[in-house]
């Protein structure tokens, strides 16, 4: 009870400590599951029900409202990985349609000291952050869907989000437009 | 200046938490009629200041339905845009409510629900911890605190 004071000033925390977490999480995942896919697939899960919750914590620290247009939404999530990860994605490669974008890291917070064995080609190290990325959007009304195009882990150069703006979501009584 | 009572809704319009203070006079109805009342009104209340709104609303922190106020008391309103419904009654003098609102939801609700992960976000809250710093916030408020002139 006594957090009052410093609470709410974003809580430093050293990033390698985080980054062995995960990698305890991932390896934990791998020897449970067995198969590359299911582990992705759980990877995204579990990210999916950390960014419904997340979202909360990112508007009340930004104060920021609804977005105007998709690439209103990238900027704010390049903002969100500021002040979660601590790293600065660019945004380039926008779609024709200007409802898609890649987010280009060129360092990853998640991936320090990892190396994928060979065994683990398929592994989506970082497929985390979709699911992040999914769930958070869905609370505000947007389903995208994201996935990852280059890996720094798999030879690449930089590691490269793909992500997709696939439609408005309306709820059943609607709480955006009607 | 006093606060008289609490209402918070999820995005889909079902109560999540309720509080009062210094409520003098009940409804005569339930808990969970009177909040369903409370949001309907709600809920028309911000379709028709959209639809009547003669300027073209662009979206902002503070767009649509802000208060309302009567010869007795003020409603304040705030909604977050994850579709969270937050609900004030205060006295018709009490001044800055919005801010204590925006407290309210990013030093409780996101301290003590969003980050307990035993808080199911899609049901009402029971959280006692949540209940105390609710309580706690508003007593601390000068909206609560100032003495009525």
């Amino acid at each position: 009870m006594s957090r009052q004071g410093a609470r709410l000033d974003a809580k430093r925390v050293n990033s390698e400590l985080f980054t062995l977490t995960y990698g305890t999480l991932v390896a934990q995942l791998l020897k449970d599951y067995e198969n590359v896919d299911e582990v992705n697939k759980q990877l995204e899960r579990m990210g999916y029900n950390i960014g419904i919750r997340l979202i909360e914590d990112y508007l009340a620290r930004t104060g920021s409202g609804r977005c105007y247009d998709f690439k209103d939404t990238a900027e704010k999530i390049q903002a969100g990985f500021r002040i979660f990860l601590g790293v600065s994605p660019q945004i380039t490669n926008w779609g024709a349609g200007g409802d898609e974008f890649s987010l280009v890291f060129e360092s990853n917070p998640l991936t320090e000291f990892v190396e994928l064995p060979d065994h683990c080609l398929n592994l989506k190290y970082c497929n985390i952050l979709a699911g992040v990325l999914r769930g958070a959007c869905e609370m505000v009304q947007m389903e995208v869907t994201s996935w990852f195009v280059q890996d720094q882990l798999k030879g690449d150069n930089v590691t490269e989000l793909r992500v997709k703006f696939i439609k408005r979501l309306e709820d059943a009584i609607p709480a955006g437009e009607d | 200046m006093t606060v008289h009572n609490f209402y918070m809704f999820d995005r889909y319009g079902q109560l999540l938490f309720y509080a009062e203070w210094n409520r003098l006079r009940q409804s005569g109805i339930t808990r969970e009629e009177e909040a369903k009342l409370m949001y309907g009104m709600l809920f028309s209340i911000k379709s028709f200041v959209s639809r009547i709104s003669p300027l073209d609303s662009s979206p902002g922190l503070r767009e649509g339905f802000h208060c309302y106020r009567t010869s007795k008391y003020a409603l304040h309103y705030l909604e977050t845009p994850t579709g969270l419904k937050l609900v004030l009654n205060t006295d018709t003098a009490a001044v800055n409510v919005h801010e204590l609102l925006q407290q309210i939801y990013s030093q409780v609700y996101v301290e003590y629900v969003v980050k307990n992960p035993l808080c199911n976000l899609s049901e009402p809250i029971k959280s006692d911890l949540f209940e105390a710093q609710l309580d706690l916030c508003v007593k601390q408020s000068h909206v609560f605190t100032s003495k009525p002139t």
